[in-house]
């Protein structure tokens, strides 16, 4: 059993900080099809279109036909662990620094072998029962396989054992895949809206140690923020995306401490081109949305990315508060939807320049939250709650792409199927 | 006309002659050129056929990259008629033999030198992991970028669940080969190991300790393949090729390795020497690991599935044993020079059936066998090959 991580000493000053050396980044075109999968929270494997044999490693024609079809499908990961060994020596300064280090060979019940990081709680397989006892073999260890993103951003296969224990997220290889708020001190961009005080309370309750939270305008007496404060892990801070001092001011305070950053500051006018004249809201949703991305990213991405690598509490991930509307324009929120879309393309930018360091970029891609701004939308909307739940989920987790609701689930696909046909539906008003 | 056993002609009139290893070194700032051009000179001056009359050439190399083989013909100043290029690893020597001889039958090639050459340099062994193969960019390094050891260690955990083995039973394997190589000038292990030293050795990978690896160095081995005729008539010290197989990426549905290609194809391989495994005076396995030597034991037909443990504590390994395994101390105690480690075995059985083998020479040995096991793509080794080769009379 995964005994619980103990909360970790203050750091000694003196020491140097550990840098980043990424594990083994390469994969093939095709087998970055696992990534992508992974990249949302699915462990997916090639299946023959022709003779549905299943693929492992990725392939560019089936082993069993020959057919060129292969469909990235999801698996369900049950196998039995065939073998395992644990490592005290490797070739990549990644491992070295973090030996031994467990893996297994599992096969899957859909047929392939595969090699896994091995989670501490999977039953070693039974040993060589003894010549008598060779005629009764022991049960074999069955595990749940999944795939998840590593420190590099490529999937890697993972190991899990069958039945879930309470501190299993704290396995130390586990910790290495995954942002796990436990013990991390989380910067929230902005406080004063639902869906930021849901975060806090979300983060707080997920086990973060310290929770900043940004306050554009502390004269003001915001509802619910009373609620936040009260909390011994939060302490509100003075923030204002749309000023480059206020940024570089905080950053210079805490960006040396902050292990999570949350993007969550946001303006959102509901207006199309026609319907309000003058560039005033759509030059305030860029300030925050795509200019304050920008501000925020060059003062606290350097000290973020100089910590990836610092102990067991390391600088993990930067969140981005998109929405599904960057995927497409909705026109009755015509300019919200552009600077999102910016605002998107500068994320993806932002996890270019992060990966060599580990960090882990996570794109939220909401579909209409239920605040004050989508009061005129029909529901279903997103409560702010669960947005914070999947946040948080998506960092214990290491995804990398969520698109939390019904609403954004269902664009998704559409968009998937055909971006042009999402386009005109959304044009014809949803 | 060539008799044929089962289908397939035989080796008749085939010889092998001149076995050529380069000095190998732990780490050399040389390139594979380098070693392949030391290995080519020592071939002509030894056999005394002029460079010119080498009309026939095969390299297996991991580290000539740019180059194939085609590039090693002008930077030789080479104008062969017939060129193969084997970087198969562990399968190359017993590969390159098969493809020479029978280019030799055919006529296609009068003298075909078989060279096998890598370098390493500090950083080659880490660069060449990674890039091993697809599968393994994709699928096995990612994780612990162990390379073949953490395989091996899956294998021979497997192995010894599955049949009983201790670890002591593979080091009876590698202490016996550490006292063939003592009697071995060339190999790179100078001091003898104690079966204490092999148990007490640093874990690698789980449960592959220090002595079930081998060590990376830089080095050629090298051979040369022509009519019996052509080698009475020169005087050289050769010999006959009695029987040959390959097989590649056998098994495939076995969700862990516990059998190889040998098992295919073994049958025919004693039918086309005529001699059944008894026969068999000295074996040269492959040897990347223990438990891989235990595997040919099995599967080439030594003993039964399974029983590879108890023929292991039943039998004496050395040079002068009951079973002589890896006279030159193999790879475990010799070093592996890239693909020249699969062309160690070939080398040492030439000498050991032309008295050439000195001070581990196996007395009285008639026939001998080398095995090769080749390529580690994703979790196991696809390519497996296995000669008998024979004094010639």
């Amino acid at each position: 059993m995964t005994m619980p991580l103990m909360k970790p000493r203050r750091k000694n000053p003196v020491l140097r900080t550990r840098q980043m050396n990424l594990p083994p980044w390469a994969r093939g075109r095709t087998a970055l099809g696992m990534t992508a999968a992974a990249a949302e929270g699915r462990f997916e494997l090639q299946v023959c279109q022709r003779c549905q044999a299943v693929q492992y490693p990725p392939r560019d024609a089936c082993h069993r036909c020959l057919s060129s079809q292969l469909k990235w499908t999801p698996q369900a990961g049950a196998g039995e662990l065939l073998s395992e060994t644990v490592l005290h020596h490797s070739n990549d300064p990644f491992y070295r620094e973090r030996l031994p280090w467990r893996l297994g060979l599992v096969r899957l019940d859909a047929g392939p072998t595969v090699i896994a990081h091995l989670h501490g709680d999977v039953a070693a397989p039974p040993p060589w029962p003894g010549d008598a006892a060779a005629a009764t073999p022991q049960a074999p260890v069955r595990v749940h396989v999944g795939a998840r993103l590593d420190r590099a951003g490529a999937a890697v296969l993972i190991g899990f054992p069958i039945e879930e224990s309470e501190h299993m997220a704290d396995d130390k290889m586990l910790r290495e895949m995954t942002s796990d708020p436990k013990f991390r001190k989380i910067l929230v961009t902005d406080g004063k809206t639902e869906v930021g005080q849901a975060l806090v309370k979300a983060l707080v309750k997920a086990g973060a140690e310290i929770v900043w939270v940004g306050h554009a305008e502390p004269w003001k007496k915001l509802p619910g923020l009373d609620d936040i404060t009260a909390l011994a892990q939060v302490t509100l801070v003075p923030l204002d995306l749309t000023n480059g001092r206020s940024v570089a001011e905080l950053a210079g305070e805490i960006g040396g401490k902050v292990d999570i950053v949350v993007n969550n500051a946001e303006v959102h006018r509901a207006f199309g081109i026609a319907s309000r004249h003058g560039t005033d809201a759509a030059r305030a949703e860029m300030d925050i949305n795509y200019f304050g991305l920008l501000r925020l990213a060059q003062e606290f991405g350097p000290a973020l990315r100089g910590r990836s690598a610092d102990g067991t509490t390391h600088a993990a991930a930067w969140v981005n508060l998109l929405s599904v509307y960057a995927l497409s324009n909705y026109p009755p929120h015509g300019t919200f939807s552009a600077s999102k879309a910016a605002a998107y393309s500068l994320a993806q930018c932002l996890r270019a320049e992060m990966r060599p360091s580990g960090i882990r970029v996570v794109n939220v891609f909401p579909g209409p939250i239920d605040d004050e701004w989508n009061q005129n939308l029909p529901p279903p909307k997103v409560a702010p709650a669960a947005l914070a739940s999947a946040i948080v989920k998506a960092l214990k987790e290491g995804i990398e792409d969520v698109y939390p609701g019904d609403v954004a689930q269902e664009w998704l696909e559409r968009w998937r199927e055909n971006p042009k046909v999402l386009e005109r539906e959304l044009a014809a008003g949803g | 006309m060539i008799a044929r056993v089962a289908g397939r002609a035989s080796y008749d009139g085939v010889a092998v002659a001149v076995p050529v290893t380069v000095p190998y070194q732990r780490y050399s700032t040389q390139g594979a050129h380098w070693f392949v051009g030391r290995a080519m000179d020592a071939l002509v001056e030894r056999s005394g056929i002029a460079k010119d009359e080498i009309d026939g050439l095969t390299i297996s190399s991991f580290s000539l990259a740019p180059d194939t083989a085609v590039g090693v013909t002008q930077h030789l100043g080479l104008a062969p008629r017939w060129l193969d290029h084997i970087p198969t690893g562990g399968a190359s020597g017993v590969m390159a033999l098969r493809r020479a001889a029978r280019a030799v039958q055919a006529g296609d090639a009068n003298v075909v030198a078989c060279i096998a050459a890598d370098a390493n340099h500090v950083e080659s062994f880490r660069q060449m992991l990674g890039g091993f193969s697809q599968f393994a960019r994709d699928a096995s390094y990612p994780y612990g970028s162990g390379g073949p050891n953490s395989i091996f260690a899956f294998i021979t955990a497997n192995y010894m669940r599955s049949f009983g083995a201790t670890r002591a039973d593979f080091g009876r394997i590698a202490v016996a080969q550490r006292s063939n190589a003592l009697a071995n000038p060339n190999a790179m292990f100078k001091v003898p190991l104690s079966i204490e030293q092999y148990l007490d050795a640093r874990p690698i990978a789980e449960p592959i300790h220090l002595f079930d690896c081998v060590m990376p160095c830089a080095g050629a081995e090298a051979f040369l393949v022509m009519s019996d005729q052509r080698a009475r008539d020169l005087g050289l010290g050769h010999v006959l090729v009695r029987a040959a197989i390959e097989r590649h990426n056998a098994y495939a549905e076995d969700p862990v390795l516990v059998r190889g290609g040998w098992a295919v194809d073994r049958d025919e391989l004693y039918a086309m020497a005529g001699a059944s495994p008894d026969a068999i005076d000295f074996v040269q396995t492959y040897d990347d690991y223990p438990v891989v030597v235990m595997l040919q034991f099995e599967d080439l037909g030594f003993c039964a599935k399974g029983e590879g443990p108890e023929f292991v504590r039943a039998h004496t390994l050395t040079h002068d044993g009951d079973f002589p395994n890896n006279t030159s101390g193999g790879q475990l105690s010799a070093g592996q020079a890239g693909c020249a480690g699969g062309f160690l075995g070939m080398t040492e059985a030439i000498r050991q059936l032309t008295d050439a083998a000195g001070a581990r020479a196996v007395s009285g040995a008639e026939l001998g066998l080398v095995s090769g096991f080749g390529m580690v793509t994703y979790d196991r080794c696809l390519c497996t090959g296995a000669v008998i080769l024979g004094r010639s009379s």
